[in-house]
């Protein structure tokens, strides 16, 4: 074997490697976590069945569309798709319900918890003594659907994109782009990139490769960003060819046609050249974002000060447990002090309902001393008109005596004057 | 010789009785006639376009220039604009009421409030010109006559907001819904939307324009009953022309084909406005002044107790 090395001088071989890597990942399989999201009606699903001509939504397992949802759902479809010995694992996110009530605030938080949710188990897995399998469940890339209004992105489209941009590669996509016509498009395009850079939300960057020819294509495609499409899977006979696009009165839009939208465009550039890509950007970017927040939230939280920032003297997942023991206890001592509070409450409570109760007895007694001096008075006036009253009969009966004696005095007189 | 034949007597000259209505279409057109008309629908689903194409000439608020980067506005604003156009020597006043910012927010709730509060306005105001000692000879009448709604064309049912606003307005002003930009879907996808959006509306009692309770006699209610099946019209508007078969057609050039705005095989605008403008316009007048403002007014003067001066409070709850 030395001989055969020091013969083929120049050759060591390592140039294979991208071949063993290709076909270990091929018996590996690859894996790929899609989100799609936007209101209802806007053909997201059907976009999802023309991308990897497959029917995941079909009339025997209709998609979130079909099923009126109340609240936010985030739902996950897993789909084993195998092409030219490559196999893989597509998952589809859907969240049925998103901007679909009246009041849509928040409507992005379930999302968000998904994204995180799945990062976290990445994080654990990763954390793990056991390392053998981690299944990658992040997402790497949302498809973002904007409704073909024609005028500009909505409040709910900005809001949700601005909370989103630095978890996963946002890329947005007008749908239903058969409602415009070019020249609409165009401004409608021009409209939205507008608005995407004043308000600093960064959507998916295509990287610049080596090759001239391929930064050639990839400008193109920047150009065209949002991404216009038409989604079908329903095969319509064109001029002989058979096609598969939408039947109009007035004529067929073709969805691989790339004059009529950017179908194709999307399909290359999600699958065909950049899948590997997006998945990069997901582990390096997002998720290495997510954990370097999460572990340096988890060392400054209650931790001495003898401790520097960032140096781990425990493992993470202790730490949290420790973490959740303080939060237990403190929620214990909460507890108690509430219960204090309310016994402190109720003791105040029946004090003053007894000073109350001492205070109308009290004022009860004097009413009733009232009364009863009233009562004297009252009395003793009666007394004295009594006294008075019989006074006055009294006089009264002197005044009769005395003039009757007067009258009896005069009958006297006048009959001793008769009698003389 | 003029020969009447009335309830049978026969008279032999001509009176005349006949030209009652000359007289009166002569009269209408000195004084012309008024029309209010109000869009409702959130940002993007063609209502201006909808409103210009209807009418044959921009009358709609965002006739002067196209602003495109027009800020959506923060809460649902009333913004009214009129014009007289004639035609046939019969002036009309149109007032197209706009509603943007119309479910536009994150949060809509509540956002059909301004437009009721409009509406009440309205009717309010009328009200305080009749009640008047002197009152004027033509009361301007700025009641809303048709309240045209605008669906999104999902594919799937009717959004929620779409059915609080219809169940709310549906009993002070006639509210026509019709399903916007059709040429996003095509015929089959039409019908079966049309029919769940029918379902959908019956099973939650909301009665849009023609409603059923004021068909006056069997010949209304066969044509209302026709009306009523197609209804929501799906509708295409523009204002562009192309060449078609040699003809100038309205409509909107995409790189698949034309769609002709007033080819009934393509979209129902045209159905939409014969029945707007050309048979029921003088019945929207009339539903309104005989039912809805009626019963404003029954409720307003039934809650003050009888006919007391009304005074304007700005707080004016809706009557719903």
């Amino acid at each position: 074997i030395f001989c055969l090395l020091e013969y083929c001088t120049g050759y060591v071989g390592f140039a294979n490697l991208p071949n063993q890597v290709y076909r270990k990942s091929v018996k590996r399989g690859f894996e790929f976590t899609l989100m799609v999201v936007g209101e209802s009606g806007l053909g997201k699903s059907t976009l999802i069945n023309s991308l990897f001509l497959t029917d995941l939504y079909s009339k025997d397992y209709p998609g979130p569309s079909q099923r009126i949802k109340k609240t936010v759902q985030v739902e996950q479809s897993k789909v084993l798709i195998k092409e030219g010995g490559v196999q893989l694992t597509l998952t589809i996110v859907d969240t049925p319900g998103f901007g679909d009530a009246v009041d849509n605030s928040n409507c992005w938080q379930p999302v968000i918890n998904y994204i995180d949710s799945k990062c976290e188990d990445f994080l654990n897995a990763e954390s793990r003594v056991n390392r053998r399998s981690m299944p990658d469940n992040r997402v790497h890339c949302c498809l973002y659907f904007i409704a073909p209004s024609g005028h500009g992105l909505k409040p709910l489209d900005i809001e949700f994109m601005k909370r989103l941009h630095d978890k996963v590669n946002v890329i947005p996509l007008i749908a239903k782009a058969d409602t415009l016509t070019p020249e609409e498009c165009q401004l409608f395009k021009k409209q939205i990139m507008k608005e995407i850079q004043e308000h600093k939300i960064k959507i998916y960057e295509f990287p610049d490769t080596e090759d001239d020819e391929d930064n050639k294509l990839i400008r193109k495609i920047k150009e065209k960003m949002p991404l216009a499409v038409v989604g079908s899977n329903v095969v319509i006979e064109v001029n002989g060819k058979k096609v598969r696009g939408r039947q109009y009165p007035w004529g067929v839009a073709e969805v691989e046609n790339g004059e009529h939208c950017d179908f194709t465009v999307l399909r290359n550039m999600l699958i065909r050249t950049h899948m590997q890509d997006l998945k990069d950007v997901t582990n390096n970017v997002h998720y290495e974002n997510y954990r370097s927040k999460k572990l340096a939230a988890v060392t400054c939280n209650g931790v001495d000060t003898t401790k520097t920032k960032g140096q781990l003297t425990k493992s993470p997942l202790a730490q949290m447990e420790e973490e959740r023991r303080e939060h237990v206890m403190k929620m214990k001592k909460m507890e108690a002090e509430m219960e204090q509070v309310f016994e402190m409450k109720v003791k105040e409570k029946k004090q003053k309902l007894k000073d109350s109760e001492a205070e109308l007895e009290r004022r009860h007694e004097q009413m009733k001393r009232n009364l009863e001096a009233q009562y004297k008075d009252l009395e003793e006036k009666r007394r004295v008109f009594e006294d008075e009253k019989n006074n006055w009969e009294a006089q009264q009966r002197i005044l009769e005596q005395q003039k009757l004696d007067a009258s009896k005095s005069v009958n006297k007189s006048v009959s001793q004057y008769l009698a003389f | 010789l003029y020969i009447l034949f009335c309830g049978g007597s026969t008279l032999l000259g001509y009176i005349g009785i006949d030209t009652i209505i000359e007289q009166m279409r002569k009269k209408t057109m000195k004084t012309g006639f008024e029309f209010n008309i109000m869009v409702v629908g959130h940002s993007g689903l063609g209502k201006s376009t909808l409103v210009n194409t209807l009418f044959k000439s921009q009358v709609s608020r965002k006739s002067a220039g196209w602003a495109r980067d027009e800020k959506i506005p923060k809460t649902v604003e009333i913004k009214s604009v009129s014009h007289v156009i004639e035609e046939g020597g019969v002036k009309m006043k149109l007032t197209v009421v706009d509603t943007p910012g119309f479910g536009d927010q994150i949060n809509n709730d509540n956002c059909w409030e301004p437009i009721s509060k409009y509406i009440n306005e309205q009717f309010e105001k009328f009200l305080k010109e009749e009640v008047n000692i002197t009152r004027k000879k033509r009361i301007p009448d700025t009641r809303v006559h048709c309240c045209i709604y605008f669906i999104s064309p999902t594919g799937h049912t009717l959004r929620q907001l779409d059915m609080e606003f219809m169940k709310r307005l549906s009993h002070s002003v006639n509210i026509i819904p019709v399903i916007a930009k059709a040429d996003t879907m095509t015929i089959e996808e039409r019908q079966e939307f049309k029919q769940r959006v029918r379902k959908e509306l019956e099973m939650s009692g909301i009665e849009f324009y023609p409603q059923k309770e004021f068909d006056d006699d069997m010949e209304d209610k066969s044509d209302n009953d026709k009306i009523r099946e197609t209804m929501p019209f799906a509708v295409v508007g523009s204002d562009k022309e192309y060449q078609v078969n040699n003809k100038r057609v309205l409509g909107r050039k995409t790189a698949w084909g034309i769609v002709e705005v007033e080819n009934p095989n393509h979209c129902e605008f045209a159905q939409l406005r014969d029945f707007l403008i050309r048979s029921h316009l003088q019945d929207l007048k009339e539903v309104t002044h005989n039912i809805h403002y009626e019963t404003y007014r029954a409720k307003r003067l039934n809650d003050n107790g009888g006919l007391h001066p009304i005074s304007t409070n700005g707080t004016h709850d809706s009557n719903l």
